[in-house]
């Protein structure tokens, strides 16, 4: 039933422009299988005693009929005879039964319950985990509403199949198997016509798996579209409005819409499909099989009691073609949810970690020393940004770097972060390749502070404790106090206990990145960098920082990205880059005096200046 | 049964993310009941009736011709098979296949007619959704996680489709078989038939109480499901930071918690449904046995028959699955009202009002010849302004604002950080309403324009430079969809977006969400253009050049000059730079304008701007040291 899980994902591209991305996600083959079976492995044993229950409930509950029927053949005469103990026994014994398969229902369907939801915790963790692991040239072009569906509706259609799915199959096959083995038992030949239809209803069933199979696939892709056009527009909610794009919105947004409806109904109709032929296959057996018996009852080769027996059992073993149909839908469409989540899962990160990871030498309490020899780096969808360069920055040292904008400075602090890795040379730290370093050694002691200051939804303590998850709430104060931002944090409704909300839009884009300089200083890391860190501060408060940063950046290799030339002045170091090379580097003092680049810029900036 | 006699839920508040604990119109205020939440969706399922009629229809002829394919099984095996009749076997087994054949021709038409329609029911819920929540403001944005949009607009809509698919038409069809079999049970034996409907009484007492308790942890889930989203989100768009700061497990730790949240609520639901399904099992199945015993007793008494016990025990047997479906379809139906009440939820949220729009062309806004002089450009009056959560007694963000832009002017708005720059400037597009006070756009109103006119005159470039996963042109071309190639291209000069030609795709190359493919400069320069590419006659920059260097703004500068020379501009601005590209500066202090001028005259009338624009007296501290 899994084999054709496997195929990997195809026509997608037809269908949406925005989804033709997941294409870049290769499923290698048998990966959802696997995926499944990894998911299901750990509880094997858990997984055997719920089919146990099951199995005993159906048993305790199947015998209500022959005691029925005891209590009418035994019962009902002994009692005639004044002697009620048959009666009573039979009738506690129902009791008993029902009292049982009551209890094993109960039990059955929270021990179940745990099971799939422990499975779930598992999935979506992994989900998340893996996601957080992968690079940042994959989420630049996965967007975030795709993971999000990933982990979110994807994994909800598992859950449909664990939670009614698997109890479906296992009745469905209690009962197929029980009655064929009766059937058969009851008359060979007629047994053997009744196994015949079966060839039919397989063919039946591996028409629906392989036409639902890309009704599915469809499906999961328009739900990821829908998700992405959402997310986009209410993060973006601002510009939206203002933009007047509400109607150009909702008709892109009916389009993939509409795409999912039209995957909806598709997958409806191929279920209607399927339980309209094996129906009439079964129905159409069931007439057969009554004529087969009838012409044999009458040249006297079967009893008569044989037949109607044989032919009440056969309608029962095509009753369960319904609960097929059930778990077959929630399977396809869990099988498609698996294959997306597979292909997310087998997706390995471009920054990979260390197998063999190399420690650090002991700090100094000097900042380390940061080379790149001969590193150079493209985006992976363009040409060269950084051309082949060396760069010490030695340990301590404040380096300014400044340039027109698209020139690469960031690029080059996100090479620094390990954000990226070079397509060519290294970038070491204090002599190790950033490469070889594990995660928390690396994070530890290297620290950017990006251009974009994202908060999160939560206080503005939790957010600087970002840099440090067990600070206490003095270290924050202290870090906020260091640059200035306490006094504005101070006059928040809760003060540090304020929340935020979503991307920090509670507060202004300065204090957004003040928030965000207070959280990196409280990592107190050995190498810094700050990317335009103060771009959106007033002159005064920029000012403040800079004042701060002398003290700040002491004990730390600095790295600062600023075009504010003021912000230049506390470097020891300059560093002019254009269209990815270094162009000037020197001391501030000795680049002004030049005739270099640096020097028109000051010029410039100077005359600016009030 | 303990979880069901405490059914206050937990408020999913106790999370530090958001969640709809922390939101206003809070769902456990306004308890409904689950009928009348489920009514709600009658409004959408309405054009689909007839094919939900349709399919219970089919539903129940199905029901029936099962019903009858024993009579005719039994009518083969009496009649021709038991009288070695062939020639009688002929007719009924014809009878039987058409049966059969019918059956399973319902059976498909049950399902048949209502796929599409009921797709489109979900569709259109969602489509609804998703436009309402673009025409509600800022400030409901403000509030809401987006995860929790988001769910509402998947997982709920799901359940709720799914229920008008296959519970709805159940529920109705297995009522009324139920409702048969009981009659029939009564005309069979009435006292048989009293015991066993026994249970029926703590059944639906005790159904009720699961309802309430199912309804709450439904409710429940789907809010953590919300949370689950929104966690999810935060750590892609956030993703950055994380890795910056190696934060990955913080963060990973944050989601476990909330999907162990989620599991706790899941498992809580699945053992009131376990309760819910033992007493749904076992009562009726007990009061049967005491059925059968009574039974027994008056057959050994010849108050009974033995063939009307038989038919009484197998009518009662029939019965089980109508009344076991019952706690599925009960599970559902809960599940889907709470997902109904979470999506009218939003629905119900009341929209700012509006003025209709006037027809293209013959718009009320007054031509700025139209207007007196004095009234030109824009005016604020006493504009006051405090965001809705701004905790009581503190005073106004804006608290009076007295301002007017001359038409053609370019007016330069600074502030310290956070002195309401932003805030002031949403208020001219009406992202946001004043508490008080007017703007007067050439004289009018900007309350009696629709948003749509409105925002046509206003086009604003944002502090972040906001940009869409789509091309660099429709990112551009947000601001004016009908603009040509020369405007286009005329826009990006003037932002000095030439950059756009070195890209793999030049204009047609995919920013990435957010944009993040791009410079920071870059992006900014990207809105700038966005901004001035529909030529509006009403313009706000907030801070529209902090990403750039010193170079590459003076370009801009000197190239927005010319653009801002007949627009009425209102520019925030950090530094003397982008001052200078103002014929006035206006300073932003304690909720008000305290004063206008010229940059060289501010600088010398007024300390505090002189303070703001050079540092000075920070400078002078230092220096003093
Ligand atoms: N994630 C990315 N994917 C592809 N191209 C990028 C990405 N980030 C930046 N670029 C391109 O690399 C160049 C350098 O960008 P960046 O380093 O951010 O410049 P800046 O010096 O302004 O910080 C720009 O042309 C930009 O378009
Ligand atoms: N959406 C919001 N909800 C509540 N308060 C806000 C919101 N946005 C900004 N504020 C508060 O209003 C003040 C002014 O913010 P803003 O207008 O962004 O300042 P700026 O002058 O730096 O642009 C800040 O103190 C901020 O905390
Ligand atoms: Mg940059
Ligand atoms: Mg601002």
């Amino acid at each position: 039933m899994t084999t054709a899980v496997a195929e990997p994902a195809l026509e997608e591209d037809d269908l949406l422009p925005a989804a033709a991305d997941d294409q870049d996600i290769p499923v290698p083959p048998g990966a959802p299988r696997a995926l499944l079976g990894s998911l299901l492995a750990p509880h094997r044993r858990r997984i055997a005693v719920a089919v146990l229950t099951v199995l005993v409930q159906q048993a305790t509950l199947q015998a209500g009929p022959l005691l029925v029927a005891l209590a009418i053949d035994r019962g009902i005469p002994a009692l005639r005879d004044h002697d009620a103990g048959p009666l009573i026994a039979v009738t506690a014994a129902y009791l008993g039964c029902a009292l049982v398969a009551t209890l094993l229902q109960r039990s059955f369907i929270r021990y179940a319950a745990r099971i799939n939801q422990d499975i779930l915790l598992d999935l979506r963790g992994r989900i998340f985990r893996h996601a957080q692991r992968l690079s940042l040239d994959f989420h630049e072009r996965y967007t975030s509403g795709r993971i999000i569906s990933r982990a979110t509706s994807d994994v909800d259609t598992l859950r449909e199949l664990l939670a009614e799915g698997l109890q479906e199959l296992l009745m469905v096959c209690l009962s197929v198997g029980y009655i064929t083995v009766v059937l058969c038992l009851m008359d060979w030949r007629l047994g053997l016509a009744a196994l015949v239809s079966f060839l039919p209803m397989y063919l039946i069933i591996r028409s629906f798996r392989r036409r639902s199979q890309q009704v599915y696939r469809r499906s999961r892709t328009a739900v990821a579209a829908l998700i992405v056009r959402f997310t986009e527009t209410m993060n973006g909610i601002r510009p939206v409005q203002a933009f007047r794009r509400e109607s150009a919105n909702n008709r892109a947004f009916d389009t993939v819409n509409q795409q999912s409806a039209t995957a909806t109904a598709d997958g409806l109709l191929e279920m209607a499909r399927y339980v309209f032929l094996s129906r009439m296959t079964a129905n159409t057996w069931i007439t057969g099989v009554v004529v087969l018996g009838a012409l044999l009852v009458s040249d006297g080769s079967l009893e008569l009691g044989v037949l109607t027996a044989f032919v009440l059992y056969l309608r029962r073993l095509y009753d369960p073609i319904d609960q097929l149909a059930m778990f077959l839908n929630s399977y396809q469409s869990a099988a498609a949810a698996l294959e997306k989540m597979a292909g997310l899962l087998a997706h390995e990160p471009s920054v990979p970690e260390p197998a063999e990871p190399t420690p650090l030498p002991a700090a100094t309490g000097k900042g380390r020393e940061v080379a790149f020899r001969g590193t150079r780096f493209a985006y992976a969808n363009g040409k060269e940004i950084l051309p082949e360069f060396d760069l010490v920055l030695p340990a301590g040292q404040t380096t300014a770097v400044v340039g027109a904008t698209g020139a690469g400075k960031s690029t080059l602090a996100k090479l620094l972060a390990r954000f990226y890795d070079p397509t060519a040379g290294t970038v070491t730290l204090d002599g190790v390749d950033l490469r070889a370093l594990t995660t928390a050694d690396l994070r530890a002691d290297v620290v950017m502070v990006t251009q974009e200051s994202f908060l999160f939804s939560g206080t503005v303590a939790e957010n600087i404790a970002v840099g440090k998850p067990d600070a206490t709430r003095s270290e924050i104060e202290a870090a906020a106090r260091a640059i200035g931002a306490h006094e504005f944090i101070a006059a928040l409704p809760d003060g540090y206990d304020t929340d935020v909300r979503k991307r920090g839009g509670r507060i202004s884009a300065g204090q957004r990145q003040l928030v965000a300089f207070a959280r990196a200083l409280l990592a107190d890391p050995a190498v810094l960098i700050l990317d335009e860190a103060t771009s959106s501060l007033d002159v005064p408060g920029e000012q403040a920082v800079q004042h701060a940063m002398q003290t700040v950046l002491a004990g730390r290799t600095a790295v600062i990205i600023a075009h504010r030339l003021s912000t230049v002045e506390i470097a020891d170091r300059v560093l002019v880059m254009d269209q990815g090379r270094v162009v000037e580097d020197g001391t501030p003092a000795a680049l002004i005096a030049g005739e270099g680049r640096f020097a028109t810029l000051h010029q410039t900036w100077k005359d600016s200046l009030v | 049964m303990a979880e069901n006699q405490n059914p206050a839920p937990p408020t999913p508040a106790e999370s530090n993310t958001p969640s709809t604990g922390d939101i206003g119109s809070s769902p456990e205020s306004v308890p409904r009941s689950p009928v009348r939440s489920l009514l709600r969706l009658w409004p959408y399922a309405r054009e689909a009736r007839w094919r939900i009629f349709g399919s219970m229809a089919a539903a129940g002829l199905a029901s029936l011709s099962v019903l009858a394919v024993p009579i005719v099984l039994r009518g083969i095996v009496d009649g021709p098979i038991a009288h070695h009749d062939l020639a009688g076997l002929w007719p009924l087994a014809a009878a039987l296949l058409v049966l059969g054949l019918a059956e399973a021709c319902l059976f498909g038409v049950r399902r048949i007619i209502v796929a599409r329609p009921l797709a489109k029911v979900e569709t259109r819920l969602r489509g609804d959704l998703f436009a309402k929540l673009q025409r509600l403001p800022i400030s409901f944005h403000d509030r809401w996680p987006s995860g929790q949009l988001l769910s509402r607009a998947t997982s709920d809509l799901f359940v709720m489709r799914l229920f008008l698919a296959f519970p709805l038409v159940f529920l109705v069809v297995n009522s009324t078989v139920f409702l048969t079999g009981t009659v029939l049970m009564f005309t069979l034996d009435w006292r048989l038939a009293l015991i066993t409907l026994v249970p029926a009484v703590p059944l639906m007492v005790y159904t009720r109480r699961f309802e309430a308790g199912y309804s709450a942890a439904s409710r429940l889930a789907q809010d953590q499901n919300g949370d689950l989203a929104t966690v999810v989100e935060e750590s892609v768009l956030g993703i950055r930071i994380l890795k910056a700061f190696g934060r990955h497990r913080t963060m990973a730790e944050e989601f476990r918690r909330h999907s162990a949240a989620l599991r706790d609520t899941e498992l809580r639901k699945a053992g009131l449904l376990g309760n819910l399904w033992a007493a749904i099992v076992g009562l009726p199945e007990l009061a049967l046995g005491a059925a059968l015993a009574t039974g027994a007793v008056l057959v050994a008494h010849d108050e009974l028959s033995v063939g009307t016990l038989v038919a009484f025990l197998s009518t009662a047997l029939a019965l089980r699955w109508p009344v076991e479906s019952i706690g599925w379809l009960l599970g559902f139906a809960a599940e889907a009202a709470s997902a109904a009440n979470r999506y009218f939820e939003v629905m119900d949220e009341p929209e700012p009002a509006d003025v209709p729009p006037a027809p293209r062309g013959a718009g009320r806004y007054p031509h700025s010849g139209d207007a007196p002089a004095d009234d030109r450009g824009i005016r604020f009056t006493g504009v006051r302004f405090r965001y809705p959560d701004a905790p009581a007694g503190t005073p106004d963000l804006l608290a009076g604002i007295d301002l007017h832009i001359r038409p053609g002017e370019t007016l330069a708005l600074v502030g310290a950080t956070g002195s309401g720059k932003t805030t002031l400037t949403a208020l001219l597009p009406r992202l946001y309403e004043p508490t008080a006070g007017s703007i007067t756009l050439d004289g009018t109103d900007i309350r009696d324009l629709s948003r749509e006119e409105l925002r046509r005159e206003v086009a604003v470039a944002f502090e972040e430079p906001t940009l869409f996963s789509a091309t660099v042109r429709e990112n551009v071309l947000m601001g004016a969809p009908n603009a040509d190639e020369q405007r286009l291209a005329r826009a990006l000069d003037t932002a000095q977006a030439g950059f756009v030609d070195r890209l793999p795709e030049g204009l047609d190359t995919e920013v990435g969400e957010q944009g993040l493919s791009l410079s920071g400069g870059q992006r900014q320069r990207l809105a700038l253009a966005r901004a001035v590419v529909g030529e509006p006659r009403f313009l706000v920059l907030d801070d529209p050049l902090s990403a750039l260097d010193v170079h590459t703004e003076a370009l801009v500068e000197r190239a927005l000059r010319q653009v801002l020379s007949d627009t009425t501009a209102l520019v925030v601005a950090h530094r003397p730079s982008t001052v200078l590209l103002a014929d006035r500066v206006a300073l932003l202090a304690d909720g008000r304008i305290t004063a206008v001028g010229t940059h060289q005259e501010l600088l010398q009338s007024c300390p505090a701007y002189r303070a703001l624009m050079s540092g000075e007296s920070e400078l002078e501290g230092a220096l003093a040291r």
